[in-house]
């Protein structure tokens, strides 16, 4: 039941988390969205993270909706960009699994969903990477695929 | 001749990746053999050459688990190169940034890695969905070990206030207090773990290791002290190279560490508690006591108790620096290169971690040497695995690979550190 009291709550925390290590190579994908993000201000919090669990585990307990954005390493042709809906189905966690303590973003999401501390809207963008060599630049393919998903979360993002 | 082999080619719930193979013969384990297979990272030999003043956030990048643990070796053996003394409130603030990374790394082994082993979980995410409350609690105790980091350290992970001869800043006695509102709230968390963990049901083993961890002057050790064991060993940390060796072994890209009179001994929360339970703090002396510990405790099972016991000291001695913190005048002391050699031993989460460094006259490396926690426990986690295994030999397939995965966790293992996860091979034969 709605009532005079729904006008004066705060408005839902929509976060984008962006995930990876800027100076190693595609890697540096997710971080690459943030700035891109930034240059043309929405009302949401954009959030840069390196990806460790418990971290990535508090920024959700803080949300109400999430967009995180992360490269993988599927074997998919570098740049490709997939969209998971992860507020009902687990992220396939092969595709995750570059972190150095074994603890990463699929499992980070399936404890928040185990603990009842994940977003009721809840979507990763998945940049496909080629190269994860440390000091190197983003490759073509990744570099390109910033700009097309930071367009497409601007436009999820609005229709909320 | 009957022979069977287990193996386990990804351990699971490690820092980093390793893999096991265990061969019996005849209803008894012959060989147990922890393989670790990460490259080499050859860190020593990046940090020749660069300055004395370097070393510390070089090494620190060996391990996003425990850096803490590699910035303090490095730079006490720097300080100890250069005859430079840290003490006084700069002393203090390195034991509490040490007590950060102990609640931080204990506690995630505890609650993610090891817990879900005697509660029958694959890991922490299913043992969350019966057990949330509990695992929000690890999660909120292993935070309130962040936020010392990051508030001493300038971030949670590889932080980078630490410098030879100090910090680069000294917080303000009143950036303390809300930090110690978090840690008050922590050693209640951290009482109610080891209260938890005592009741988990443990396998009734005991082994006869030689421990091996720094003896502080009646306080329990991060920093200093001296070396000293359940055998009588009692040296310097200068003299660790006259009494330790490492050798290489076929199966393992890590070099295994012996002491060389006797052979391998551990290092760690079970080695620190048996040469130093009598300086813990009273609350976590008689937790340890209600958790039925004793004065030693030798099944490694139980290590999990141990460390419970650790983080809730940590919290307790952090609220004690923390109360008893006066402004220094200065961040740091000062420094003059100078030629000569170093050697520190600390105490990381897991054990006793030795770094060695040979300055030229210009300040620069020219030698480095780094004896990391792992390194040294491995002969003792094979001989766990040798002498435990042969009577679980008839257990299915699943079951041994399972038990043999839990007796290398229980020593909270960082291969990632060590080379410088886990296959399990079991040759049962036949």
């Amino acid at each position: 039941m709605s009532t005079g009291a729904d006008s004066s709550r705060e408005p839902p925390r929509i976060i984008v988390l962006c995930i990876g290590n800027p100076d190693r190579g595609d890697d540096a994908a997710g971080r690459a969205v943030a700035r891109a993000l930034r240059a043309s201000p929405a009302d949401v919090d954009i959030i840069e993270e390196e990806g460790e669990a418990t971290r990535v585990l508090t920024r959700l307990e803080a949300a109400d909706a999430a967009y995180i954005v992360d490269a993988s390493v599927s074997g998919a042709p570098p740049g490709e960009i997939r969209r998971f809906d992860v507020s009902t189905d687990p992220l396939p966690r092969a595709a995750f699994g570059a972190s150095t303590h074994g603890f990463g973003l699929a499992e980070a999401l399936e404890l928040a969903r185990a603990l009842g501390a994940l977003p009721s809207r809840c979507v990763v963008y998945a940049i496909e990477g080629e190269t994860f060599e440390i000091g190197a630049p983003m490759s073509p393919a990744v570099a390109a695929a910033v700009d097309i998903v930071a367009g497409r979360l601007r436009a999820d993002i609005l229709r909320g | 001749m009957i022979v069977k082999t287990i193996k386990v080619d990804q351990l699971a719930r490690v820092e980093g990746e390793g893999a096991l193979k265990v061969v019996a013969r005849d209803g008894v384990v012959q060989s147990a053999e922890l393989n670790i297979f990460e490259p080499p990272r050859f860190f020593e030999a990046f940090l020749r050459d660069r300055m004395y003043s370097e070393a510390h956030d070089i090494a620190s990048r060996i391990c996003g688990i425990c850096p803490v643990a590699y910035q303090m070796s490095a730079v006490h053996a720097m300080e100890d190169a250069l005859g430079v003394v840290v003490d006084g409130p700069l002393r203090d603030l390195r034991r509490l940034l040490y007590c950060g990374e102990w609640i931080e790394s204990h506690t995630l082994h505890i609650y993610m890695l090891h817990a879900p082993d005697f509660l029958g979980y694959e890991g922490a995410i299913e043992m969350a969905r019966d057990h949330a409350d509990i695992v929000r609690r690890g999660l909120d105790l292993k935070r309130a070990g962040n936020s010392i980091i990051a508030l001493l350290g300038g971030r949670e992970i590889h932080p980078i206030n630490v410098r030879v001869g100090g910090f680069y800043r000294a917080p303000r006695k009143r950036e303390l207090q809300p930090l110690a509102e978090e840690l008050k709230r922590a050693r209640d968390w951290a009482l109610a773990t080891v209260r938890w963990t005592s009741g988990f049901d443990f396998p009734d083993v005991v082994r006869d290791y030689e421990f091996v961890a720094l003896r502080g002057d009646g306080e329990y050790p991060f920093n200093q002290g001296r070396i000293v064991s359940s055998r009588g060993l009692d040296i310097a940390a200068a003299e660790y190279d006259e009494h330790f060796e490492e050798t290489h072994v076929e199966h393992s890209t890590a070099l295994h560490a012996h002491l060389k009179a006797r052979g391998p001994y551990l290092t760690g929360p079970l080695a620190r508690y048996a040469l130093n339970a009598a300086s813990l703090s009273p609350i976590a002396r008689e937790a340890a006591r209600d958790a039925g510990l004793g004065p030693v405790c030798a099944n490694p099972f139980r290590s999990i108790i141990v460390r419970s016991v650790e983080v809730l000291y940590a919290c307790d001695e952090a609220l004690r620096i923390i109360d008893a913190y006066e402004e220094p005048e200065r961040p740091a002391v000062d420094l003059e290169p100078r030629a000569g050699t170093g050697f520190a031993a600390t105490e990381a989460p897991r054990g006793m971690l030795y770094h060695r460094y040979k300055l030229n006259p210009d300040g620069k490396i020219a030698d480095a040497l780094i004896v990391p926690p792992t390194s040294q426990n491995q002969p003792s986690i094979e001989e766990d695995l040798k002498i435990f295994a042969t009577a679980w030999l008839d257990l299915p397939d699943d079951g041994l690979r399972h038990r043999c995965e839990q007796t290398i966790r229980n020593h909270d293992p960082c291969i990632s550190c060590a080379t410088h996860f886990l296959r399990l091979d079991v040759d049962r034969g036949g």
